[in-house]
């Protein structure tokens, strides 16, 4: 083998950052090849993707929508696999929030004065942390893989979301089709343009994550015990106590994601749930945004971008729009491959 | 390196601007739920768009998406409106509300939503009398099945597909009043993957007839490959079942697309809500096959009796499953009863969700 791995004496910071700039790099060259493969001149392919929804006003407020609930998950899910709590049933406890938030409207319609607002943001929140409690407490209680459990989770939130929207919380006057009533006045969120106020969330979690982050001794704790386990039982912070705050973080915050989108952008829930796979694309803007909830703000932005494109690329140059998915894939796969480069170094080796 | 960005910069602007289109041309825009290529539902919508292009030539413009999933339509309906469409058709039930939504937003563009109910200032609606080919099928299949039971796969229990089953029952009732039908929900319009296992399931069930109201043309294939029998959906899908397919019911969009759109051109365009039939020749059947003589007129007369308006499949009085009674003898039903319609006629052996 001419080319070898070899392990550097220590991280290197400067490929911590420059890898995923080669990885997106990577993953351009990768959509040149399919836009040629599917008869599109890669140049115009990739405008049309990455950068006409950027040159247009309506198009950025669109990125700034699809990006909240990406930053909401992303900078929860950073914090949790920094401590090394991999929930991966994001998409879950969205659907689940977004159902919590749903109650409100289906079974209370008449409450409309300004504090149903907060009170079905609150649901959502609840609705996410208990849907994530429960492959937190099997982890905790019988050592139960939490990859495996949290991502089932997701399966059986998809079939209770839409178990209740097509029977029990299916709006009477829907002519049978699986939604609920739409939300109204005070049920929905204020919004400037198509931009809503879980955009201004989006904001606040992710920068008070990040402080908390590396500026608060939760923070530090968090970032021991998933470093250094044993030293961190040593300070006494219990990786017991840490699964739960991360699952019920992460959790609480996918709920908002799912209660601010279905209150500030469908109006309604409708199944099969109305919003493109966010749960899962929100693991790819934890890790893109090196697992800095701040780095979260850029990389939600640039997955949220990807959705556009493949809406772009629909539309304008009949690609289907799975490519988005296929972007979106090969984006976490050029990653985490060229992660490597932080801990190994690439040597070209001469045959001797 | 800053070569290359140059050049991609000068290639990316060169391409936009060939993207510009000629400004007097009507620009009309479809949103389709599956692809085209569909060889059902979509496909024949946009058949209906090439007979525009045939009739209206170089007035109008056409611009279509595919694969657009109910759930997340607005983005693209939005985008052809920002695009310069002047009138946008949005063919599928689930469009209704990012219809709504974006109609909203763009007052001076047109929209037009397939076989919904709500409308707006600017949203007409439209739909087809596709009953009325279900009741020529139910009559068919009550005359040709051995083992007397029909398999139907539907999508959702809206009042089209709901309307569909019964008209379907009564016109099999028509010919043999102890016909049965088996029915499967696979929540979905477009899923052949699923379309097809539902269609295995019922002719493992004793079915030896399939209906569908879904899609695709994965059932009638199903139906050839068992040697069974069947009827195409939304298109003559002949060729996916030539031993197996007895008829099909054709949505022919093509006539009202032109009217609509003729209208636009010469300034009359008003927002309507529109029903039409076979008398208009939106619902047609497809050649009767794999069936004797006798069975091909009885269709042929039950066609020519719903053109003419001598026969109506919901003429009263309908016996529910519920055993009420609805309408009166020799009336057909009043049209808000059929597109509200949320009940089974008697010997229909599933329960309605409700």
């Amino acid at each position: 083998m001419p080319l070898r791995l070899e392990k550097r004496a220590e991280r290197s910071s400067t490929m911590a950052l420059v890898s995923p700039l080669i990885a997106i790099a990577l993953t351009l060259i990768f959509g040149a090849a399919v836009f040629a493969s599917r008869g599109v001149d890669p140049w115009h392919g990739l405008y049309v993707y990455f950068v006409e929804p950027l040159t247009d006003e309506w198009a950025r407020e669109k990125m700034i929508v699809k990006a909240t609930p990406l930053i909401l998950m992303g900078a929860g899910l950073a914090l949790a696999y920094r401590a090394n709590v991999w929930n991966i049933g994001a998409a879950g406890q969205l659907q689940i929030g977004a159902l919590f938030t749903g109650l409100i409207p289906v079974y209370f319609s008449n409450w409309q004065d300004p504090s149903v607002m907060p009170a079905m943001l609150l649901m959502g929140v609840i609705g996410g942390i208990l849907w994530a409690l429960i492959p937190a407490y099997l982890k905790v209680r019988f050592n139960a893989n939490e990859i495996l459990t949290s991502l089932m989770m997701v399966y059986i939130a998809d079939l209770v979301f839409d178990w209740l929207v097509r029977g029990p919380m299916r709006d009477p006057q829907g002519h049978n089709f699986p939604k609920t009533v739409n939300f109204v006045g005070w049920q929905t969120l204020p919004h400037w343009g198509d931009i809503h106020l879980g955009a201004l969330f989006a904001l606040v979690v992710a920068l008070g994550l990040g402080f908390m982050t590396y500026r608060m001794l939760k923070g530090f704790e968090l970032l021991t015990l998933g470093s250094a386990p044993r030293a961190g039982r040593f300070a006494g912070f219990s990786a017991q106590r840490a699964i739960y705050f991360c699952f019920a973080l992460s959790g609480g915050l996918a709920g908002l994601a799912g209660a601010s989108d279905v209150m500030g952008v469908s109006h309604q829930l409708q199944t099969p749930y109305s919003t493109p796979a966010y749960g899962f694309v929100a693991i790819i803007v934890a890790f893109l945004g090196r697992l800095n909830p701040i780095g979260a703000i850029f990389s939600g932005l640039l997955l949220a971008l990807t959705f556009l494109g493949g809406e772009a690329a629909q539309t304008s140059l009949h690609i289907p729009d799975k490519i988005a998915k296929v972007f979106q894939g090969v984006l976490l796969f050029f990653v985490l491959a060229c992660d490597t480069l932080v801990y190994y170094r690439v040597k070209w080796e001469s045959r001797k | 390196m800053k070569k290359l960005l140059i050049s991609a910069a000068l290639a990316a602007m060169a391409l936009g601007g060939t993207q510009a289109h000629a400004a007097d041309k009507l620009k009309a825009c479809w949103v389709y739920l599956g692809a085209i290529g569909d060889m059902g539902y979509t496909f024949q919508h946009n058949e209906g768009v090439k007979e525009v292009q045939k009739e209206l030539g170089d007035k109008v413009e056409t611009v279509y998406v595919e694969n657009v999933p109910e759930a997340d339509a607005a983005g693209p309906i939005e985008r052809l409106a920002r695009d310069g469409c002047k009138i946008i058709f949005t063919t599928s039930f689930g469009y209704m509300e990012p219809t709504l939504q974006v109609a909203a937003k763009y007052p001076n563009v047109m929209f037009e939503h397939a076989t919904g109910y709500k409308t707006a200032p600017n949203v007409s609606t439209y739909n087809a009398k596709f009953h009325q080919g279900r009741y020529v099928e139910g009559q068919i299949a009550a005359k040709m099945s051995k083992t007397g039971v029909a398999g139907y796969i539907v999508s959702f229990p809206i009042p089209e597909v709901v309307a569909g089953i019964n008209s379907f029952m009564l016109g099999a009732q028509s010919v043999n009043p102890n016909f049965k039908i088996k029915i499967i929900w696979v929540n979905t319009w477009f899923d052949p993957g699923k379309e097809g296992d539902a269609a295995k399931v019922l002719f493992s069930q004793g079915a030896d007839i399939i209906v569908q109201h879904t899609d695709s043309a994965a059932a009638i294939t199903v139906a050839e490959q068992q040697g069974k029998l069947g009827f195409g959906q939304s298109s003559d899908q002949i060729k996916f079942g030539p031993n197996a397919q007895l008829t099909a019911d054709v949505d022919n969009w093509g006539p009202y697309y032109v009217r609509r759109l003729k209208q636009m051109l010469d300034g009359t365009y008003k927002p309507l809500q529109s029903w039409d039939g076979m008398a208009e020749g939106t619902v047609a059947m497809a050649p009767f096959t794999n069936m004797p003589d006798d069975v091909k007129a009885m269709a042929q007369k039950t066609v020519d009796d719903i053109t003419s308006g001598k026969l109506d499949p919901f003429t009263g009085p309908i016996t529910k499953q519920d055993g009420t009674v609805v309408g009166e003898k020799g009336k057909p039903l009043a049209d808000g009863d059929i597109l509200g319609m949320n009940w089974y006629v008697k010997g229909v052996d599933d329960k309605l969700p409700q």
